[in-house]
């Protein structure tokens, strides 16, 4: 029942990608998906693809376990496509009775469906190569300078970093208390929607006070361990760039001249299209 | 109300990645009344073969028959074996959610769609044979002791009436005294209600007194199946699976093993202390 959530989950491979460091793939994975926002059209996304696919490539990690987070967000998808071939207004391509379906409305959604692929991939990408662990001490010290105007920089990171390890705990116990009202006679699997509902407290009480057991339990396990918060601790494994970390910074600035200069070629090329070759417009 | 598992195969992570299976290809007959000791050390399979044999996860092949059906068929109604397999897992008392005790162990019943009278008056009846005194009735199942919780925990099983109880080392983290109160309850079910039992646990001194008949897993097969005095007769093979015998067995090969002629195959303390006394007179 809770084994097929991949979204956010880590796979273990020994890669460049998985190396590099925590800072380097945030920073990169935000810069990615601002650049798909900055242009919509094909020759800027086909850059973007070529490098995620080149990242994806690198990282060992399989299409097939990527796709299956995919699956979670496929209904999105079809909703997006459907909102935009169908109410994007524009020259008519052809219309059955009140339903028009225009030139512009087919290019928005197939355009929709590229950036969102590449926006899901790309921070998939990054989950599934990172361990929790790592992503949180990437965002501790990439929003350090936060802590001048007091916001609890560490604090937050370990939160995140604790709720991210009790996911995988929490879920296993759910499964477990799932089985057990089943055995007593909970309809999870019913068809009807009643019943399931019904079943839900069953569920979510214990679920709760586990949660919540484990949580003081932790709690004591820190605190006997001599925990008081951020201040004048220091890490295990402290942060530092390597070559591979600086190389890909200057890609990533190398990516951004690149579809920036594509972007306002392409935006040019379209503010010259005469009457007769229009129909390019679809394209860029 | 017999159960057959047949050539029953279960892995985690289905079975493309063909990983060595949780439970492989176990078949085995569990006839009415039996008391039955599932051992094995940690890992072995045990809590996965009890989650078959109760229809809660569905196996890779092979299946279960109860009372001659097949349970894992498409039109069986899974739903219909609840009220004839009560499963009790490990730390049963993380599964209590209702407001008062007698609420909690109504559950089962009320899920079974039985009237609240019946309802009621099985609650009442399971409490009560857990030992559970009425004032206690009324509060929250999370303001009482360990053990309390525990056998509340069973009650809600018990309130349902089942034919076949499996518990999921009942005992896991109580005191001595505590295990002894459920391991006697679990007997009197055997004993006064002619319940089948199964019971496991990965300590062979558990089970040694209460069960008559063993079965011993190792990596999700059965390894070992019979009678205690049988199945401890094979120590160097329990040893090789990390089990040990039970301290009265073990206490009396030493005996033997040191010359003097006694007999092994008792089981509990009381008979050990005969046979001793029997050699030495
Ligand atoms: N939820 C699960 N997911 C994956 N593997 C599991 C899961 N539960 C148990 N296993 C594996 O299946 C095997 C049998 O486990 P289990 O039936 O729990 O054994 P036991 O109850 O005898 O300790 C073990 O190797 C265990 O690691
Ligand atoms: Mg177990």
């Amino acid at each position: 029942m809770f084994q097929d959530v991949t979204l956010g989950q880590y796979y273990m491979a020994d890669s460049v990608i998985h190396r590099l460091d925590p800072r380097v793939k945030l920073v990169g994975t935000l810069v990615y998906m601002i650049s798909l926002f900055l242009f919509n059209n094909i020759f800027c996304y086909t850059l973007a693809a070529i490098l995620l696919i080149a990242v994806i490539a690198m990282s060992k990690v399989p299409v097939g376990y990527m796709l299956k987070g995919m699956k979670a967000i496929i209904f999105i998808m079809i909703f997006t496509v459907i909102f935009n071939v169908f109410f994007t207004s524009g020259n008519n391509l052809f219309s059955f009775g009140i339903i028009h379906i225009s030139r512009e409305g087919i290019r928005s959604a197939i355009l929709m469906v590229i950036r969102l692929t590449l926006l899901i991939v790309s921070a998939s990408i990054m989950t599934l190569t990172t361990t929790p662990n790592r992503l949180t001490d990437g965002m501790e010290r990439l929003f350090r300078p936060l802590k001048l105007i007091k916001v609890p920089v560490h604090e937050v990171a370990m939160m995140m970093s604790i709720a991210l390890r009790f996911i995988p705990i929490l879920m296993e116990e759910a499964d477990k208390i799932v089985k057990a009202q089943t055995a007593r006679g909970a309809l999870f699997d019913s068809k009807k929607l009643t019943d399931r509902v019904k079943s839900l407290i069953p569920l979510i009480v214990p679920l709760f006070i586990s949660a919540f057991r484990r949580a003081s339990d932790l709690a004591l396990a820190m605190e006997a361990r001599g925990y008081h918060g951020g201040e004048g601790r220091t890490k295990l494994y402290p942060l530092k760039y390597a070559a591979r970390d600086y190389v890909s910074y200057v890609l990533l600035g190398l990516y951004i001249i690149l579809i920036v200069f594509l972007g306002i070629m392409s935006a040019r090329v379209v503010a010259h299209l005469t009457a007769e070759n229009a129909y390019l417009s679809l394209i860029f | 109300m017999p159960i057959i598992t047949d050539h029953l195969t279960y892995s985690y992570g289905g079975k493309k990645k063909s990983q060595t299976a949780a439970v492989n290809d176990i078949s085995v007959k569990i006839d009415d009344g039996q008391f039955i000791g599932l051992i094995g050390h940690t890992g072995s399979g045990k809590t996965t073969f009890l989650q078959l044999l109760a229809g809660l996860v569905k196996p890779d092949s092979g299946t279960v028959y109860i009372d001659g059906e097949d349970i894992f068929a498409k039109d069986f109604n899974l739903h219909s074996i609840r009220g004839k397999v009560g499963i009790v897992f490990q730390y049963p008392e993380h599964q209590l959610f209702e407001e008062t005790v007698f609420k909690d162990v109504c559950y089962g019943p009320k899920n079974l769609g039985l009237d609240s009278k019946e309802t009621e008056l099985r609650a009442y009846e399971a409490l009560k044979l857990v030992g559970i005194e009425d004032e206690v009735f009324y509060q929250s199942p999370f303001d009482l002791s360990g053990g309390q919780k525990r056998r509340v925990a069973i009650a809600g099983v018990l309130s349902m009436k089942p034919r076949v109880l499996i518990l999921d080392e009942p005992t896991a983290g109580l005191d001595p005294a505590g295990r002894k109160e459920i391991l006697d309850l679990i007997e009197n079910l055997c004993k006064s209600q002619n319940m089948t039992i199964i019971l496991v646990s990965h300590s062979m001194d558990d089970v040694a007194e209460y069960a008559d008949r063993i079965m011993v897993m190792n990596n999700g097969q059965i390894a070992l199946d019979g009678a205690p005095g049988e199945v401890f007769r094979h120590r160097e093979e329990l040893e090789s699976f990390g089990l040990s015998l039970p301290q009265v067995t073990d206490a009396l090969m030493k005996l033997k093993d040191s010359g003097i002629p006694v007999r092994t195959d008792a089981i509990t303390i009381d008979e050990a202390v005969k046979e001793i006394v029997r050699v030495l007179m």
